[in-house]
């Protein structure tokens, strides 16, 4: 297992450098330019002149070794000058947004307080509903409670969240005034009624994206478990005379989350990048917001950076999640 | 003065009371949402209009425009002009003086200093300063003394209000951009996003592409503006969603460019919690044609370029019936509403400057008709198509991808269907259309296609560099990187000659007639351009917002420092 | 010999053993009457329902209507028959969803088995996995678009051309899941017994994989399948938002959506029918899935 560990790590870094390299030629190879937004009044030189004062007439592959050296040398040094008040950064260029002319980072630091606790809520909220209506709805399977979970759940994934989260705001913030339609991200918590009003804000898009997560994760979570209730040491603990209760909650529920907790871990990396509907609808200024903006005005930099944040994310997960996989399940065996 | 006088100056005192009993600070906080968050505050960095609109809260030009058309002093005493001698009898130099006791937000004096330094900002080759144009054909700018600066023009410049005038082109304080210049421009981040200024407001927090936090500036030189104590700048979500706050919940004060669906627009007003409002600048969506064969059977670097002209639309007749059939009436019910009105010319505004050009605004279906049959444009094979010499009359007609634009692609797809002349719609990404990337073949200068539909309009209010750009050299082609803006590659040495020679008029009449000749050619007598609605922008304001005088020629929020709340 | 008690019972087919069990599981049954109609409705609606092609001046007249018996949906804002626009959007959608899927499962199944059974394959696959799943997906599709568009639009027409790059990139960007599902299954069942003994009696990996692994792994392919349908419409209709895709006198359920997204608060029914439709194909392809997988498993069957 250790030494199973020890190598994928090994094997993640030049994966890694691998992956970067794509999507920074991906991204670079896509068509449009930053100059996009600009307004037409704007003539063709003085564009010139900003492509070139952006750094973005350079060719491609001396752009990436200066992103790299940038991300992996300047960023971190600019974060330990930060924490430790040391001066290791100077004053060497930072990865750059071109729509504001800002240090990539700064950006995603002011995002990830939002995206964190507006989209991570939204995925614990939704874990904690999939899993014990997937439990029960295995154990009475075709029963009521069973048909009317899945249909929940059904729901819950066939409705596309820009659907059912322009439908909430139209019934919650316009018609009843419940909730607010956008988000106010300079809300400080400091108080009781602040943090209502935070709650009341975050009612909307938590409910939307809960909704959608716990459709998927209770159907997995439903069909590993009839999986395993079919299996013979359930009869034979049901002969041995032991409760429901123990049967299915000590017993099945073991085996059966294993999958569910692998895809669970798989799942966080979504937490950051995947809500962008529903973060642009809301206004919560999430990374998942900063992105899709990033695309469409054109910021190589900022695309490039959370693009490859994301693939960082993503096969630190995957790790995390056969290493998981591989504790729990004793019949999996890496050499 | 008798009763009844007395009676309307009463009811009119009455009415000014809420602006005039104002002190600053005394109406809480202003709240404005925009579709597109705010990027950086500094209007020479910027990368789009929603940046220069935040950014003219807090930083000021010398001089504007107000919603009439018509310049106003800012941090000036007068508008300069050839009377008070504040522009040179030759035309070549303009002095403005300030007006005194000018302070920054952080309480020290407005300079002349200021001024030039912030010529030397923009015009450094290494900043990459978004309105390099503004300061085109300088010699110098230089202080004269603390309080006077002198422009120097390279040549007589007839317009000399540019530089320094509107809200692209505002004052920086020295001290806090002396460190930014050149190549050093992008890394300023404090600078660029909480800039000091003149305004009425002074940037407290900033969150890129999310809030803007302001508060009202302590240094503002009317201590009884701004009525507000702070301001609020949140952007995001849709045209839809910003109306909706303001109309329907009443969460918002301001939206800026709610173009949303006219049905949508007359729900909204309906239920009576805001108005929208709407001005007319020079904003035209129009059909350029293309004059060259944009055909993929050609090798790229001749495709769309003057080597082969169009096979049908450099006949004069198809590009007239083309016009003759489209309703311009129904386009701008359909897509604008009020937002919107039916236009023939490409320079729909100043009234100086706009042709008395009409003719196309009845749609003709029998009239275009006729013209194609008399040009030799018939269907001979019963398919309903058009053609002559072999050639159909089938044409590949692209836009940007936007619910109106689509619905008007169809409109005129089924118009020219009745005509005989068959469609094929594209949309593009509007980030690609306008990208201008050379290596894409999707962008509005490359014209891979034979009609293109967008909307374009001019800075300021004289209209001699927006006619300038239907010149033969301005046609984009591969010996330029398909940089240019004459997108119809229309080619005409009498045009040429004509914008030549009003870049040497100075009699504002003259230029006048001379700017609608130049927009009759391109319209009326060539049909190369075909206009199709002149469009206002549409913003939304709530009924407990005074003060709102919407301005198409500067910044929507020119006059922010007048809003007041209505009580 | 008593005749009657002790006649044994005719053996069942195994499709009639699988239907059996399919059909005890009403939700599943209801999955498929619904899609049965839905597709009904799109493949033969437009034999019933003809689209009549009204002049532009005569259509406007006609527009923002609600139900009527003209028009049973209503029209749009350009006066055009919603009836005929959901069928002729659903062919589309419902196309979409199913090839993307059949590619995204193809590719999905294949890589996880290989990456499962071979260990020494297993590393560089589940990497690949990464880096698919670390691909932006817009921009991705904005690069295939530029690349292909012009030729396959050549070649097969401007719309087909779309729709081949449209269930390309779907499908390619969605087979991760898949294939993580069949790994992880294939892991578990490379240790178990009958297969150690296929294994030891010298049977062809090929042979052990067709015989032994592929029936065992139905189960979770057909959840993946169906979760890649449901996603596979939803992602054309996530595009649809934001722009790429067909041409914009092409319409899918998604783009109608969001065509009707703007007039939510009016004509909320431009939004409920497109809406309606995708959910209920989602819906019901869920249910079958359900349905398939319980009577697809011997354990499950007959109990």
């Amino acid at each position: 297992m250790l030494t199973f560990t020890l190598r994928r790590l090994l094997l993640a870094l030049p994966t890694l450098l691998f992956i970067s390299l794509i999507i920074f030629l991906l991204v670079d190879l896509a068509p449009g330019s930053p100059m996009s937004e600009i307004p037409l009044t704007v003539p063709p030189e003085v564009r010139q002149k900003m492509i070139e004062a952006l750094g973005a007439d350079q060719p491609v592959f001396v752009r990436y070794i200066l992103w790299l050296r940038q991300f992996f040398w300047v960023e971190p040094a600019n974060l330990i000058d930060g924490w430790f008040g040391s001066n290791l950064a100077g004053d060497e260029q930072r990865i750059l947004s071109w729509q504001s002319r800002s240090p990539v980072f700064t950006v995603i630091g002011q995002r990830i307080p939002q995206t964190l606790t507006v989209i991570g809520t939204a995925y614990l909220l939704g874990i904690a509903i999939a899993i014990p209506i997937g439990i029960y709805s295995a154990y009475r399977q075709y029963s009521f409670f069973d048909q009317l979970g899945t249909l929940v759940a059904m729901i819950g994934f066939s409705v596309p969240t820009f659907f059912s989260g322009t439908l909430f705001i139209i019934i919650f913030a316009v018609w009843l005034h419940w909730f607010p339609t956008k988000y106010d991200t300079t809300l400080l918590v400091t108080d009781w009624p602040s943090f209502v009003l935070q709650l009341k804000q975050m009612a909307m898009p938590v409910m939307v994206l809960a909704l959608a997560n716990a459709a998927a994760i209770s159907r997995y979570m439903r069909s590993s478990m009839l999986e395993n209730m079919g299996q013979d040491y359930v009869r034979t603990a049901r002969a041995k005379g032991m409760t429901e209760r123990v049967v299915v909650l000590k017993h099945v529920l073991r085996n059966s989350l294993i999958p569910v907790v692998t895809v669970i871990a798989l799942g966080i990396p979504s937490i950051f990048g995947g809500a962008i509907i529903t973060e642009n609808l809301f206004g919560v200024n999430g990374i998942g917001a900063a992105l899709i903006g990033a695309i469409h005005a054109n910021d190589l930099p900022m695309v490039q950076t959370l693009a490859f944040i994301f693939a960082v994310l993503i096969v630190v997960f995957n790790l995390i999640a056969d290493v998981l996989y591989g504790l729990l399940d004793p019949r999996i065996r890496y050499e | 003065m008798n009763l009844k006088s007395a009676l309307l100056g009463a009811v009119c005192a009455f009415a000014m009371a809420p602006a005039a009993f104002a002190e600053r600070g005394t109406d809480g906080e202003v709240k404005l949402t925009f579709p597109q968050a705010v990027s950086i505050m500094n209007p020479y960095l910027s990368s789009g209009t929603k940046d220069i609109f935040a950014a003219s809260m807090v930083v000021e030009p010398l001089a504007g425009y107000d919603d009439t058309g018509a310049l106003i002093a800012k941090l000036v005493s007068d508008i300069p002009s050839v009377e008070n001698g504040g522009i040179s009898e030759d035309l070549t130099s303009i002095t403005w003086k300030l007006l005194p006791g000018l302070l920054w937000g952080d309480g020290s004096p407005v300079t002349a200093e200021d001024v030039v330094f912030t010529g030397q900002y923009c015009m450094d080759p290494a900043g990459g300063c978004a309105q390099l144009s503004k300061f085109e054909g300088i010699k110098s700018i230089e202080a004269v003394d603390a309080a006077t600066v002198k422009i120097t023009f390279n040549a007589p410049k007839p317009n000399p209000f540019t530089a320094f005038v509107g809200s692209t082109s505002p004052v920086l304080q020295k001290a806090q951009f002396a460190a930014c210049m050149g190549a050093a421009a992008p890394t300023c981040t404090d600078p660029n996003s909480m800039p000091l200024g003149t305004g009425p407001f002074k940037v407290t927090g900033f969150t890129v592409n999310d809030t803007v936090s302001m508060e009202a500036n302590a240094n503002y030189r009317d201590a009884t503006k701004p009525a507000f104590a702070s301001a609020v700048i949140k952007g995001g979500g849709d045209a839809e969603g910003s109306a909706r706050a303001v109309m329907s919940t009443g969460e918002f004060d301001y939206a800026w460019n709610t173009q949303i669906a006219p049905d949508s627009q007359a729900a909204m007003a309906a239920e009576g919690k805001g108005v929208f409002v709407v001005a007319f600048g020079t904003l035209v969506e129009r059909l350029e044609m293309n004059m060259t064969d944009p055909s993929a059977d050609l090798p790229e670097g001749e495709r769309a370029t003057v080597k082969h002209p169009h096979p049908f639309l450099t006949d004069i007749n198809v590009r007239k019936a083309l016009s003759m059939a489209i309703d311009r009436q129904t386009l701008t019910e359909v897509g604008y509403g009020a937002g919107g009105a039916p236009t023939c010319n490409i320079v729909p505004a100043p009234a100086l400057y706009a042709s008395d050009n009409t003719g196309c605004l009845t749609q003709d279906i029998e009239g275009a008709k006729a013209l194609l049959e008399a040009a030799g444009w018939v269907d001979t094979n019963g398919d309903g198509i058009r053609e002559k010499d072999g050639k159909n009359l089938s044409i590949l007609y692209q836009s940007t991808v936007n619910p109106i634009r689509q619905d008007f692609q169809a409109l005129i797809k089924d118009w020219w269907a009745e005509i005989g002349v068959e469609t094929e719609l594209k949309a593009i990404d509007p980030s690609v259309f306008f990208g201008g990337d050379a290596g894409s073949p999707d962008t509005f200068q490359k014209f891979y296609a034979d009609v293109e539909m967008y909307a374009n309009n001019f800075d300021g209010t004289d209209p001699e560099a927006y006619l300038t750009q239907y010149k033969c050299d301005k046609a984009p082609s591969p010996e330029n990187q398909w940089q240019g803006e004459n997108m119809n590659r229309f080619c005409d040495p009498a045009y040429d000659a004509m914008v030549a020679e009003l870049s040497g008029t100075r009699d504002e009449a003259k230029r006048a007639e001379l700017a609608k000749k130049l927009n009759d050619m391109v319209t009326k007598d060539s049909g190369i351009v075909v206009p199709l609605v002149h469009r206002g922008t549409l913003s939304a304001h709530s009924n407990a917002l005074g003060g709102v005088k919407i301005n198409a020629w500067d910044s929507e929020l020119w006059n922010v420092a007048d809003w007041f709340r209505v009580k | 010999m008593n005749e009657q008690s002790t006649a044994i019972p005719k053996a069942q087919s195994q499709f009639g053993a699988v239907w059996q069990q399919f059909r005890v599981h009403r939700g599943a049954v209801f999955g498929l009457i619904v899609l049965g109609l839905l597709a009904g409705f799109v493949i033969f609606g437009p034999l019933f329902w003809p689209e009549v092609k009204l002049k532009v001046v005569e259509a406007l007249k006609v527009k923002n209507q609600g139900p009527s018996l003209r028009f049973p949906f209503g029209t749009d804002q350009l006066g055009r028959d919603m009836m005929v626009r959901m069928m002729a959007a659903g062919k589309v959608s419902l196309a979409v969803g199913f090839v993307a899927m059949i590619i995204a499962i193809f590719v999905g199944t294949g890589i996880g088995i290989l990456a499962g059974y071979f260990k020494r394959l297993d590393g560089p696959l589940m990497r690949l996995t990464d880096l698919f799943l670390s691909l932006p997906l817009i921009p991705l599709l904005l690069v295939l678009v530029m690349l292909f568009r012009d030729t396959i639009a050549s070649g097969l027409g401007p719309e087909l051309g779309a729709f081949l790059l449209i269930v390309f990139a779907i499908g390619i960007t969605s087979w991760m899941q898949a294939a993580r599902i069949v790994r992880g299954e294939v892991l578990a069942l490379k240790e178990r017994e009958y297969v150690l003994a296929a294994k030891s009696i010298g049977v062809p990996a090929r042979r052990v994989i067709l015989r032994h692994i592929l029936p065992n792994i139905i189960s979770p392919v057909m959840v993946a399948a169906t979760l890649g349908v449901a996603e596979a419409i939803i992602t054309e209709s996530v595009l649809s938002f934001l722009g790429l895709g067909f041409p914009p006198d092409f319409p899918t359920w998604g783009r109608l959506l969001f065509d009707g997204l703007q007039y939510i608060q009016l004509y909320p029914e431009r939004v409920i029918w497109p809406g309606l439709a995708i959910s209920l194909t989602v819906l019901s392809v869920n249910y079958i899935g359900d349905g398939l997988r319980d009577a697809l498993d011997p354990r499950i069957r007959g109990r």
